[in-house]
């Protein structure tokens, strides 16, 4: 299991496709914070996303606040939130937006494994509830959309040394958490035959 | 009100206000020490990465006086009243809504409390219904306890009930527990403490599965038969392999809690609640004076 940097955006998908699933990996740059509420605006209700989203890293998110003046906020405490509510976007955010990366807790199901080999995209596991080192990592909340859906807006984030994040599900059709499932499933039938 | 009645109302809204964010920044030692007890068990690569990574965010939360997790949870309190404590219940439920919306707004921490339909947000993690009180009351006894657990929805929402039948006996419920954790994989933030609820009825047994979570990590029930399933079921679920933030790995769960109640002869029920590992809880002893005492560990 290899150790990556990757600054996003990312414009070669060379980056994407060198990122093997159990991949240890810490992110520079500049990242975007999604949740359930932004994604129902952008595809339930077809409204375009004030950001560029191509070549980015979505962060499955719905930070603490502090708010400074119109538009400007500070970090109070910045973490992430369990992805599998919002596999139905991955598609169309690859698709029709570009975006290269998806980063939450938990994991995908299996139905985002197609779409993100297709794509060209990878899932990052981050720890989830590990928002005070989290927001250390987070730098600068440099702009945020979407403000009436306080606190699902999109936020951009500058971050430095962001992770460790566990490649959890890669663009090449492999996924941790598939795996995982499988062989506990399979544990489950001698366990069951013992009980 | 009387003045008593007023002074104690503020006593208790400062202790709810004190306690929610307390508890939100400083998780308890028994936490603590099975976390790194399952930093020292955990063989695989990704599932030490994890639980290293969830000790140095705990001492960043220590050092920083951040909160431990961005999800401030829905406030729930366990309260304890003697039947002398000179402030009725109705006024206890009014003070402890006062302090968790005086913490939200002086902290400031993060409002999670919508409307269930219009899903609008309601500000200051209170509302309809909102912080959930449950109520113990005890005999000959003039004092009121109080224990914060706010409760995060990446765990809350992996809850599980089946109301099993007699005739699957006690292997239907160690297999729905067993079931109910794997195909919860890493979504409620494991390695947690697993809350069982047994017997009772359908409400009933999933009130126990979330008193039992709010238990120290690993106490044991004090029946004894009790205390043998939740041994077995420990076990069982380490044996899975789903792992730290289910990425796979030796430490699913750090411990087992059951709770029990009687039930109808023809009812088998069985409810899961989990709990993350950012397992967060803290109490307060509040006298019929208002003089308040607090207590991380109970």
């Amino acid at each position: 299991m290899a150790t990556h940097e990757v600054t996003f955006p990312v414009a070669d998908p060379e980056e994407i496709l060198k990122l093997r699933a159990g991949d240890e990996v810490v992110v520079q740059g500049h990242i975007i914070g999604i949740r359930d509420r932004t994604q129902i605006r952008i595809f339930d209700q077809g409204i375009e996303p004030p950001m560029d989203l191509s070549g980015a890293f979505l962060l499955h998110t719905a930070p603490g606040v502090r708010k400074l003046g119109p538009g400007r906020y500070e970090k109070v405490c910045i973490g992430t939130t369990t992805s599998a509510r919002m596999v139905r976007f991955t598609e169309g955010l690859g698709e029709q937006y570009g975006v290269r990366a998806i980063c939450g807790k938990g994991g995908f199901p299996d139905d985002a494994i197609e779409p993100m080999q297709r794509l060209g995209m990878v899932y990052f596991a981050i720890v989830g509830g590990a928002a005070a080192l989290e927001t250390t990592q987070i730098e600068e909340i440099e702009e945020v959309a979407w403000e009436e859906l306080m606190p699902e807006c999109l936020w951009k984030f500058r971050v430095k040394d962001f992770g460790p994040l566990t490649v959890g599900i890669d663009a090449h059709g492999n996924s941790l958490y598939r795996d995982v499932q499988e062989r506990a499933r399979k544990k489950l039938e001698d366990i069951y035959a013992r009980l | 009100m009387s003045i008593v009645a007023t002074d104690l109302s503020r006593a208790v809204e400062d202790a709810a206000a004190h306690l929610y964010v307390w508890a939100l920044k400083d998780i308890p030692q028994d936490l603590r020490d099975a976390l790194a007890a399952a930093r020292e068990r955990e063989t695989s690569t990704t599932g030490k990465r994890v639980l290293e990574t969830i000790t140095r965010n705990v001492e960043i939360a220590d050092d920083q006086s951040n909160l431990v997790c961005q999800d401030t949870g829905i406030a729930v309190y366990y309260c304890r009243v003697g039947e002398d404590f000179p402030l009725h219940p109705a006024r206890i439920y009014k003070a402890l809504k006062a302090g968790t919306e005086r913490a939200t707004v002086d902290h400031p921490l993060r409002s999670n409390t919508v409307h269930t339909l219009t899903r609008e947000n309601t500000g200051q993690n209170v509302g309809f219904r909102v912080p959930i009180v449950h109520w113990d009351f005890v005999p000959d006894w003039d004092g009121l306890d109080v224990k914060c657990v706010p409760k995060g929805s990446g765990s809350e929402n992996m809850s599980f009930l089946k109301m099993c039948v007699p005739a699957d006996g006690v292997r239907g419920i160690k297999e729905f527990v067993l079931d109910s954790i794997v195909g919860a994989g890493g979504k409620p933030c494991p390695p947690g403490i697993v809350g069982v609820g047994i017997g009772g009825s359908a409400d009933y047994a999933m009130h126990l599965a979330k008193e039992a979570i709010a238990r120290p990590v690993g106490t044991r029930n004090p029946d004894p038969e009790v205390a043998k399933l939740e041994e077995e079921l420990y076990e069982l679920l380490n044996e899975t392999g789903v792992g730290p933030m289910g990425l796979g790995g030796d430490v699913t769960v750090l411990s087992c809690h059951v709770e029990h109640a009687d039930t109808h002869m023809t009812l088998n029920p069985v409810a899961v609640n989990y709990q993350c590992w950012a397992a967060r809880r803290a109490s307060a002893h509040v006298a019929a004076d208002g003089s308040t005492s607090y207590d991380r560990e109970a």
